[in-house]
């Protein structure tokens, strides 16, 4: 398949490889902002294969991993309402609320419908019209005009039995609270190449700047992860800090136009919780007043009431920051597996808990055997 | 779900609210919106999030990437590392 075969070719990421370990002097930490840049350093071994002063811990780039507690429990308590048929991505299911998982209402007899893309969501409202239909809108950058485009087109339509319940979070501002944390280890970051897509890397000059730290925009095979983490070291090794782009064959410094149009039009800067790390100032999306209608925590608003209950083991907040790596965590493999998730990571198919789990990186790095 | 890989435009047509497309993704093929990639041509590569092209690739710049290698091979032979054979000896992670 073109565009791919060739940026999985082993000899150019060996080289680049090479290089990393020719110019790599003193240890040095990286954090890859996306869950998919994760799983695919660990499912092609590359943190394995860097020199050993390089760390790369693993950054908050999981919607599934960051969307809050409360507005899960807020999507069990709607998925159990019999006029509503609830429809999700795939990955939502299994994610713990307090008490039960979505996957679990649906076996309970609620109508729980897993969808591919949002317009599915608009195509099963159109077609049930008198059942109520929530689409539970999460993520970052990459899905809000996806998002955005079925709450467009809902009103366009003048559907009225379609909802959205929308946990959306923007990558910068988390990239701040990163920075900003006391306990950053975090010397450099590849930028998620995807996000980069649809919003441009220009938000990201002036936090490369101020905090002085090496931002590389960076795609998701191999060699485009070689490459960027080899960016990043060169400047780090230099003293400088700029924002470069490894992924120009997707990525414009001004990113998707059409894209952005359409998320100004439909969604307003928020303040978020992330699942985890707290409240993050600015760090997400809600529906603008002329959508409000079709906002499902307004429509059911007597939902408000909801008390939430983490589990007391679960560290995900530091591994999503950075501070800590899944196996760290003293449930990670033992009650912690993805057939008995405590937190979201091990859930998701971008979780990082889940990503050591499935490529076998049971022990911390200084221990860790090849499996 | 962010996990977008690129497919090949193979269709296009209009519907009621936006421009669409047939992609195929090594031998699957989906229905996408072209909504947000109003250049998009049948014959080019797409990436797709959530039944959405989100960018158009740009072979220029791919070709540009890959020419890395030539790159990298410039500056082996400058260090005087075997251009072809020392990356075959470095013991493999990568499938
Ligand atoms: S291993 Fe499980 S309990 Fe531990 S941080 Fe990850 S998701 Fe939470």
């Amino acid at each position: 398949m073109k565009y791919l075969e060739e940026y999985r070719n082993a000899d150019l990421v060996h080289k680049i490889l090479d290089e990393i370990h020719r110019i790599t002097t003193r240890p040095w930490t990286i954090m890859e902002i996306c869950g998919g840049q994760t799983h695919s350093i660990l499912r092609h071994g590359l943190d394995q294969l860097l020199p050993p002063q390089i760390t790369l811990v693993h950054g908050p780039g999981c919607p599934v991993c960051v969307t809050p507690l409360e507005l899960i429990d807020k999507a069990i308590a709607i998925a159990s309402r019999p006029e509503v048929i609830f429809c999700s991505y795939g990955d939502m299911l299994r994610v713990p609320g307090s008490e039960k998982d979505l996957f679990r209402v649906k076996a309970e007899g609620g109508d729980v419908r897993v969808v591919y893309s949002p317009l599915d969501a608009v195509k099963i409202a159109q077609q049930n019209p008198d059942r109520m239909v929530v689409f539970f809108a999460i993520g970052f950058e990459t899905t809000a005009p996806p998002n955005a485009m079925a709450v467009y087109q809902a009103k366009q339509m003048g559907l009225e039995n379609f909802a959205v319940l929308v946990s959306h979070v923007t990558v910068p501002p988390a990239i701040v609270a990163i920075l900003e944390s006391p306990y950053n280890q975090v010397q450099g970051f590849l930028a998620a190449g995807h996000v980069c897509t649809v919003m441009g890397y220009w938000e990201y000059e002036p936090l490369a700047e101020r905090y002085h730290v090496p931002i590389v925009v960076t795609g998701f095979e191999p060699l485009d992860i070689a490459r960027g983490v080899l960016k990043v070291i060169r400047q780090l090794e230099e003293g400088r800090a700029e924002v470069e782009n490894a992924y120009a064959r997707s990525v414009r410094r001004e990113g998707n136009q059409a894209a952005q149009r359409i998320i100004r039009e439909v969604f307003e800067p928020c303040d978020r919780n992330w699942r985890g790390i707290g409240l993050i100032p600015k760090s997400g999306y809600r529906l603008r007043e002329p959508y409000a209608f079709y906002d499902a925590e307004r429509r059911f608003a007597d939902l408000h009431e909801i008390v939430t209950q983490e589990s007391p083991l679960c560290i995900a907040g530091e591994v999503l920051q950075g501070h800590k790596k899944p196996p760290d965590c003293p449930a990670f493999g033992t009650t912690c597996t993805p057939r008995t998730p405590l937190g979201a990571p091990m859930v998701s198919a971008e979780g990082a808990c889940a990503a050591y789990y499935r490529y076998g990186r049971h022990h911390p790095p200084s221990s860790q055997n090849p499996s | 779900m962010c996990l977008g890989v690129p497919g090949k435009i193979v269709e296009v047509w209009d519907n009621a609210f936006m421009r669409m497309g047939k992609v195929d993704f090594g031998g699957v093929t989906r229905e996408v919106s072209l909504a947000y990639v109003p250049e998009a041509q049948v014959g080019d590569y797409v990436i797709v999030h959530v039944g959405f092209a989100i960018s158009v690739l740009n072979e220029e710049e791919a070709q540009e990437t890959l020419a890395l290698l030539a790159e990298m091979g410039q500056l082996e032979e400058e260090l005087g590392i075997g251009a072809e054979g020392g990356a075959d000896e470095v013991p493999g992670g990568i499938p």
